[in-house]
């Protein structure tokens, strides 16, 4: 096994501004709170998505905690007219693209099988069968440099999808054709129950130099260092440079989705080793000790994601329940006549019930 | 014999075949450390050691292929698709080269492998969670296709499956891991596959059901005292065609239940074949009970209201027996659309 390097950092756990050779970022005060406002609102969607969940109010919830800043970094250094192709877990990216909380509940709720305008948000939906969306972000991006837009593609993935051959293949496409993509990976360690050693034997980024193309190894839990790195890669894309794969490191706190129980595969130890680490705790201390934020602002956004929490409880239950009618929506652009017969019998049958009151 | 859930039957057919032949293995995600998504390889780890208990990373492509090589050089691998959408990518491996290597090799090398895999809906996973898929290998010359129905028939078949010498499809109903039943081990509990069973005997239709429109019609005719007789298929390729006529030459009429699409279904399969070979038994014409040509609803009512249910089956069924008229399909009804 080839040893790990250490990850670009410029901050550190202990929330110290460090410089980097090859890395660095100059971001306004604002820009600053900015990004720890974004971080501390998508943990608030994710405790309350849980506590949704276990209270029955959400079929399922896949719970990003502790990847905010790898999440959030990183759709932070893209432009309007990137696009970006998220996983389940990217509720981060999700947001930062404009997609709102209660569309993300939505999804999880089991009403929706979208949520948002992929288009309107340049934000593809989220992608549940692992790694497939890779061949979608580097089709896309193909299709970017064929418009000769200097746009770029991100394309999120995890540790374990970087064994399927979709995101291989991907990574072979983007390679040939010079697209303009960045590889996102966030390596938080955990394919459900298998830690990260039994699914590739190298570090992740360094698989990259095979492929033709740079790998970058970065703090996952690094808001800064994350949007930086991201940032040189998308520039490097722009530029007819072609693909950069990230590998971002950071840590999946939670289950893999409340469907999972952690405890059967892995040690309390390790959980409480990356708690250190905490992404938001580390920001929030820089934040404080360079004057940049002040108690003041931390409170405000703090009752900012109460207020949060409050609209999406009652929100969540108040979402419409799609009519019966609407399994025939979507199937095709225009029904074939078979379809149509079915769905013709079937809105003449329901009409026969409407004085029952059946939906 | 002792009551237990069709996961357990089924972990409990894979250690049994462990311990007979030291040549069966298990591959696929989470199914050593963790036991497996569904629980269905629970124990498995500890009795037998990670050599024959594999973790592998995130490619069905990657172990099914390797399953396929493993097979062919004397291994008997059992690997498990966490949901048979992820079949998809692992198609190659199943349907151009296991199904092949035998015919290909003029019968020298067999390729005598099990791939498991969760069908169906009913647990709110939404589109690409919650197909049977049952289509895409049944058409396939070279693999044989079996489908249990409770954890008798899990256990039962499995075994069968792991010492059948030629690759099997197994595909095992998620929302009835749970369900609980009495199974018989040993080789009283065996099965063998292409062997339907009848699930209940009757005398005025021959309803045929797989997997989990078996527990569902068997419920249907209880609760409305339906005189039927439900053949569960239980293995889809080969299918057992003289129980299914024999019992359509009694009863005079043939039903199909499926949870899939309507179109291009497997049912067709079965009246094509029936009608063949008992055209003068047959006093109505038969049909099938089938999802529309939808994908499967998210929304939980909708999920519902998209599988044929007990309501539905006893429905269409009463009319069908009453009237010998084939009643409409669930999206709409007699009298109301036509």
């Amino acid at each position: 096994m080839t040893a790990e390097t250490d990850p670009v950092q410029l901050l550190t756990p202990e929330g110290q501004r460090v410089a980097h050779p090859d890395y660095d970022i100059d971001l306004s005060p604002g820009e600053m709170r900015d990004l720890y406002r974004r971080m501390v609102m998508l943990r608030r969607l994710d405790v309350e998505a849980t506590a949704l969940q276990r209270q029955g109010e959400l079929g399922i919830w896949a719970s990003c905690l502790g990847q905010e800043a790898a999440q959030v970094g990183s759709a932070a250094a893209l432009r309007p007219s990137d696009f970006a192709f998220p996983t389940y877990r990217d509720h981060g990216v999700a947001l930062t693209r404009g997609v709102q909380p209660l569309q993300i509940l939505e999804l999880y709720r089991g009403l929706t099988n979208g949520g948002w305008d992929p288009l309107e948000k340049r934000c593809g939906l989220y992608t549940i069968v692992i790694g497939n969306q890779v061949l979608h972000g580097v089709g896309y991006a193909m299709g970017q440099s064929l418009d000769g837009t200097d746009d770029a593609t991100i394309t999120y993935f995890g540790d374990g999808a970087t064994a399927q051959g979709d995101v291989n293949e991907g990574f072979v496409f983007a390679s040939v054709f010079t697209a303009p993509v960045v590889f996102f990976c966030q390596n938080n360690q955990w394919a459900i129950s298998q830690p990260r050693e039994r699914q590739s034997a190298v570090p992740i980024h360094q698989r990259a130099t095979g492929f033709g193309f740079p790998g970058a190894f970065v703090d996952g839990n690094d808001v800064l260092a994350v949007m930086a790195v991201t940032r040189a890669a998308l520039e490097r894309a722009r530029s007819g440079n072609g693909a950069t794969l990230i590998e971002a490191y950071t840590y999946r706190m939670g289950a893999h989705t409340t469907s999972d129980d952690p405890t059967r595969y892995r040690m309390g130890d390790e959980v409480e080793r990356w708690r250190l680490r905490d992404p938001i705790e580390r920001l929030k201390v820089y934040l404080a000790r360079e004057g940049i934020a002040d108690r003041t602002y931390f409170d405000t956004i703090d009752r900012e994601a109460d207020d949060m929490a409050v609209t999406l409880r009652e929100g969540v239950r108040r979402l419409p329940v799609p009519e019966a009618v609407s399994i025939f929506d979507h199937v095709y652009a225009e029904e074939h006549s078979l379809l149509h017969a079915q769905r013709a019998e079937f809105e003449e049958y329901h009409a026969g019930f409407v004085d029952q009151g059946v939906r | 014999m002792g009551s237990m859930r069709m996961n357990q039957a089924i972990a409990t057919a894979l250690a049994e075949e462990m311990r007979e032949n030291s040549s069966v293995i298990v591959m696929g995600e989470d199914v050593a450390d963790a036991g497996g998504p569904f629980k269905t390889s629970e124990g498995l780890l500890k009795e037998f050691g990670p050599k024959r208990v594999r973790d592998t990373p995130i490619s069905e492509m990657g172990f099914t292929g390797a399953a396929v090589g493993a097979a062919a050089l004397g291994l008997r691998p059992v690997v498990e698709i966490m949901f048979v959408e992820f079949l998809g990518v692992a198609l190659d491996a199943v349907v151009t080269e296991a199904a092949k290597f035998r015919y290909l090799s003029q019968g020298q090398v067999s390729c005598p492998m099990v791939v498991r895999a969760s069908i169906g809906s009913g647990l709110g996973f939404g589109c690409q969670h919650s197909q049977t898929l049952e289509n895409w290998v049944a058409a396939t010359p070279g693999l044989k296709v079996a489908c249990p129905s409770d954890p008798q028939s899990a256990y039962g078949l499995l075994k069968a499956a792991i010492r059948d010498p030629d690759p099997v499809i197994f595909l095992e109903p998620r929302a009835l891991y749970a369900s609980r039943g009495e199974v018989v081990t040993g080789p009283d509990g065996l099965l063998e596959l292409g062997r339907a069973r009848i699930a209940r005997e009757g005398t005025k239709a021959t309803v045929v059901t797989l997997g989990r429109t078996t527990s569902l019609t068997r419920a249907a005719a209880q609760q409305a005292n339906l005189d039927i007789e439900i053949i569960d298929l239980l293995s889809l390729v080969p299918w057992d065609v003289k129980t299914v006529c024999a019992s359509v030459k009694r009863t005079g009429r043939l039903v199909v239940i499926e949870e899939a699409p309507h179109s291009g279904g497997w049912g067709s399969e079965i009246i094509s074949t029936i009608t063949a070979q008992a055209f003068a038994s047959l006093d109505a014409a038969p049909f099938r009970i089938t999802a529309p040509d939808v994908p499967v609803p998210y929304q939980r009512d909708l999920e519902a209201l998209y599988l044929p249910s007990e309501s539905e089956i006893v429905r269409q069924l009463e009319s069908y027996l009453v009237t010998g008229v084939v009643p409409q399909p669930w999206w709409t009804q007699e009298g109301i659309a036509r």
